[in-house]
């Protein structure tokens, strides 16, 4: 066993309190100014953490303010004639922009059909004993834990035969995968904190089961809902293979045009960096707006 | 809480279930059905039996990518881990630094994976890219594409940079919902910071570092994205993991049957050592009472 | 053992404090004797647990100086006060055994291993979890683990103090009364000086030698119980001590003598102290008896409870609640009389008493 002992201290025979004066008087102060220089030099750990974060990405982002022959003509920590460009091609050129829509509208069709068909399933499991539950739970978390590149062939020839191929909702569906266990496994979290007597409180007011669950119980659990649609939100957008795997143009993300656009016009730099840091803006829009409820998220341990 | 048994709650399970079973259930059969199959085009499929698995465990293709992946795997959870607490431990508890902490540490997080590969790609390039640029000017030769150590650094920088955020969130979380007062109890008897660590903080965090350690495990394990953008499994084999054989195998050489049996097989490795974590996770806190001062 | 001297104690949890209102703790000065045993009693929020924290070092007074001894400790920290504190809900090292537990204060301390095992051997024996020693301290119920925290406070022999912030309120009540009785048997066996900090008065006057009284962050009385039922130094003290309270009734004096209505009781000469401010006479329900109507002040009786040995009548006088107690076989008259003798009447200037030293 690790007991770290302190040898200044006293010990129990010899009294304590001369003993604790001295110790007090020559280095244990409370008051801030004398705190241990170790205490003070904590805030370097996590602002040297940040800045080894943001390096990579200040670097992307001073690249996408540069012109290709600036970029390969020579080293430089900041752009010497910042342009935007780069950044016009983008928003000039379908092909691009397409896939920034295309992206944004697969995540979100995945996100609302995660989050509303986790809610009854998390409230059934929060609440319920039924036959089976227990596997079922874990049969649902095992799908979080597929590898994707085991089911990107068949997905592309399951919604080949259904005619799916390169549209929106089989990416959505597709994500569907890992994200609605996720979604339950947040959800259930949250439901479980809100006390059973609420439900039959509202039974005895004589609430329907539908109307109890939009009316009062959706609005409890309101924070648990923003979190799972903030994870399903972030795993449907960082993910690639499977949606790159089935589009090939119309529904293509923008992560997969970025990809084609290295290997295929001879990396243009610049506008492959501002596609980059194009793709960071909304997860980072998306964290700002739910930087209080993240903690609690986590606290769950549920993600 | 107690609860009620109730087996009509299976319709409220219901649509999870059809979605899932059209997500998963459907591939995994397919998958399962390729395994012991062969093919030679136009649709014609022949019974294998185990030939595929037989074939792919003797393979040395396979096992390298395997113990690639492990090596990879294990490096980067001895390295998030102890560094994700101590980052955690470091960070403020109250004031504006903690919404500035969060926001910043979990940015990369939501970067698309490939944009992850793709800012490390030019990050460690030696002509345009801050690290390389660096690392070769003091002297350090450094080349991702030709160099296999330099390909495999790259590689765990980038995941430690990607994910040790992850690793932080959780252990933060577990640490800001101590109670105020174990550390009030902790002053008045006289811990020293270690013990305070060890007898307080840590089997706290116990819970949300076991998912940590599952989280990181599993999805390290199934990388793909990030390696193949920046090294393409290469130079040579040598940052080839499971994923990314995998993918070359089915979609690049359309070898159904050994990429089947390949599926499973990895599928199953995952399922067995996340058990195992979790078992093992879950029991050192139920262990037998310590015996010291006896 | 030490003199536990608080000076002047003020402390506000607000960095500038402007009025008397923002002050949490208002002015405290008063010295805890070594080896006395003192509860700190009032209700939820009048500033006991702060003044706790002051003593004990996790909080630092905003004015005034704390000492030890006639040694000034107000700069030292916790660690170095070596103080022990039993806190309202448990806290246990969930992964230590409970021999772990109890041995943590003294191995931090650098304590020889010997003295640590015959240490918390006693202490394992004094709150009964012998056969528990090797059990991890997880699994044990809410008592077990605040007699593990009791336990901690009171291995190290040598603490100038030990404090408990309200150490039973997640007790059943038979243990409670177990508990409290081993802690008053340990204070008389070994001396410690002890702070108890609670809202219940059984288990301060049970407990303490001597109460001290807050109230909205001021001490409004110290004193042993019997003082404290005797003579209520404030209005608050006779309210929240006492079970019925003591009934207060505002008066205006006439002569040497308190006019109630229409009519005056005679105070015995210390009417004369108490002028101008807003005036109240007290009585405790103990003190008042009753006669058939005639002598005395008429009440009226709205509703009797049976408590086992007495009853309490609840009853009216004028507008005011008034309570009388009645002893087991004593009669109720109808329509009866309130007789009190004037030694038992408190007079109260805007809250205060008046009169009567000692």
């Amino acid at each position: 066993m690790t007991v770290v002992s302190e040898p200044t201290q006293t010990a129990r025979s010899t009294g304590a309190l001369p003993k604790g004066r001295v110790i007090g008087q020559s280095k244990l102060h409370l008051d801030k100014a004398k705190r241990p220089l170790s205490e003070r030099l904590t805030f370097l750990v996590p602002t040297l953490y940040i800045v080894f974060l943001m390096l990579p990405i200040y670097w992307l982002f001073n690249m996408s303010l540069k012109t290709n022959q600036e970029i390969l003509s020579g080293f430089s920590l900041w752009p010497a004639n910042p342009t935007l460009a780069n950044y016009m091609v983008i928003f000039t050129d379908p092909s691009w922009y397409s896939g920034y829509i295309n992206s944004i509208t697969y995540v979100v069709l995945n996100t609302v059909i995660s989050v509303s068909v986790a809610l009854p399933a998390a409230y059934a499991f929060s609440r319920y004993k039924f036959l089976g539950d227990k596997h079922l739970f874990f049969w649902l978390l095992t799908n979080r834990m597929a590898p994707p590149a085991v089911f990107a062939l068949p997905f592309f020839q399951l919604y080949s035969s259904f005619g799916l191929i390169d549209t929106h909702i089989a990416v959505a569906l597709a994500h569907c995968l890992f994200n609605v266990p996720l979604a339950v496994w947040i959800l259930e979290g949250f439901m479980s904190g809100v006390p059973k007597e609420i439900d039959e409180t509202a039974y005895i007011d004589g609430y329907s089961f539908p109307k109890f669950f939009v009316k009062i119980f959706m609005p409890l659990i309101a924070s648990g809902i923003g979190v799972a649609a903030f994870f399903c939100f972030m795993f449907s957008w960082v993910e690639l293979l499977i949606a790159r795997t089935l589009t090939t143009t119309d529904a293509k993300p923008i992560a997969a045009t970025m990809t084609r656009t290295v290997s295929a016009s001879g990396l243009d730099w610049g506008v492959l960096a501002a596609a980059g840091v194009l793709t960071i803006i909304p997860g980072a829009l998306v964290i700002w707006f739910v930087r209080n409820y993240i903690a609690k998220g986590f606290a769950l341990g549920r993600v | 809480m107690e609860k009620t048994v109730n087996n009509k709650a299976w319709f409220m399970v219901l649509p999870v279930l059809v979605l899932v079973a059209f997500s998963a259930v459907i591939p995994l059969m397919t998958v399962v059905n390729y395994s012991v199959q062969d093919t030679f085009g136009n649709n014609q499929f022949f019974w294998a039996g185990t030939e595929w698995f037989v074939d792919l465990l003797a393979s040395e293709r396979f096992t390298d990518a395997l113990v690639r992946n492990l090596i990879f795997s294990f490096s980067i959870l001895a390295i998030q881990i102890p560094l994700g607490i101590f980052i955690a431990l470091c960070m403020p508890r109250k004031g504006w630094g903690v919404p500035v902490c969060l926001v910043l540490m979990a940015l990369p997080l939501l970067v698309p994976w490939n944009v992850v590969g793709t800012i490390w790609q030019v990050f460690g390039r030696a002509d345009i890219g801050l690290l390389g640029y660096v690392l070769n000017n003091i002297g350090i030769e450094y080349n991702y594409t030709q160099d296999p150590v330099a390909a495999w650094a790259t590689v765990i920088i980038m995941d430690v940079w990607h994910w040790t955020s992850l690793v932080v969130l959780l252990c933060y979380a577990g640490l800001v919902s101590i109670p105020e007062a174990y550390y009030q109890a902790a002053r008045i008897d006289g811990a020293s910071k270690w013990a305070i660590f060890r007898f307080i903080q840590l089997p706290k965090m116990h819970r949300v570092l076991l998912i940590a350690v599952l989280l990181r495990f599993m999805d390290s394990f199934m990388i793909y994205t990030e390696p193949f953008v920046v090294t393409g499994g290469g130079p040579g084999n040598s940052t080839t993991f499971l994923s990314i054989d995998l993918v070359k195998m089915a979609l690049g050489q359309f070898d159904l049957g050994p990429a089947a049996a390949m599926s499973l097989v990895y599928f199953l490795i995952i399922l067995v050592f996340s058990w195992v974590f979790y078992t093992v996770m879950t029991n050192v806190g139920a262990e037998k009472p310590e015996t010291k001062g006896e | 053992m030490a003199n536990i001297e608080l000076n002047h104690i003020r402390h506000a949890y607000m960095p500038n404090p402007q009025s008397k209102k923002d002050y949490a703790l208002k002015e405290v000065h008063h010295t805890f004797e070594d080896g006395g045993a003192y509860a700190l009693l009032g209700p939820s929020g009048c500033g006991k647990t702060t003044l706790l924290n002051i003593i004990s070092g996790l909080l630092r007074p905003s004015e005034g100086d704390l000492l030890f001894d006639g040694v000034s400790v107000r700069d030292l920290p916790t660690e170095a006060r070596n103080i022990a504190q039993v806190f309202q809900f448990p806290v246990v090292y969930d992964t230590m055994s409970v021999y772990d537990n109890l041995a943590f204060p003294l191995r931090n301390r650098g304590v020889e291993e010997r003295v640590v095992d015959e240490t918390v051997r006693h202490i394992l024996n004094i709150i009964d979890l012998e056969s528990k020693a090797h059990r991890k301290a997880q699994g044990l119920t809410a008592d077990e683990k605040q007699k593990i925290s009791l336990g901690r406070g009171l291995v190290r022999a040598d603490v100038n103090a030990i404090l408990f912030d309200e150490p039973l309120t997640v007790i059943d009540p038979h243990m409670k009364w177990v508990l409290r009785s081993q802690l008053k048997h340990l204070h008389k066996q070994f001396g410690y000086t002890m702070v108890y900090v609670t809202h219940d008065q059984t288990e301060a006057l049970t407990f303490a030698d001597k109460v001290v009284v807050m109230y909205e962050g001021e001490v409004v009385q110290i004193g042993t119980p019997n003082e404290l039922f005797q003579r209520p130094q404030h209005t608050f003290v006779g309210y929240f001590i006492g079970s019925p309270g003591m009934n207060v009734v505002p008066c205006t004096l006439e002569g040497d003598g308190a006019r109630i209505g229409e009519h005056v009781l005679p105070l015995n000469g210390i009417g004369r102290f108490g002028s101008g401010a807003s005036l109240e006479v007290g009585v405790r329900p103990e003190f008042v008896s009753l006669r058939p109507s005639g002598e005395g002040l008429p009440i009226q009786v709205q509703g009797v409870e049976d408590v086992g040995r007495y009853r309490i009548v609840r009853a009216k006088l004028d507008d005011h609640d008034f309570h009388a107690i009645v002893m087991e076989g004593e009669e109720i008259p109808e329509s009866p009389s309130a007789v009190i003798s004037a030694d038992n009447i408190n007079l109260y200037a805007d809250s205060w008493l008046v009169g009567r030293e000692g």
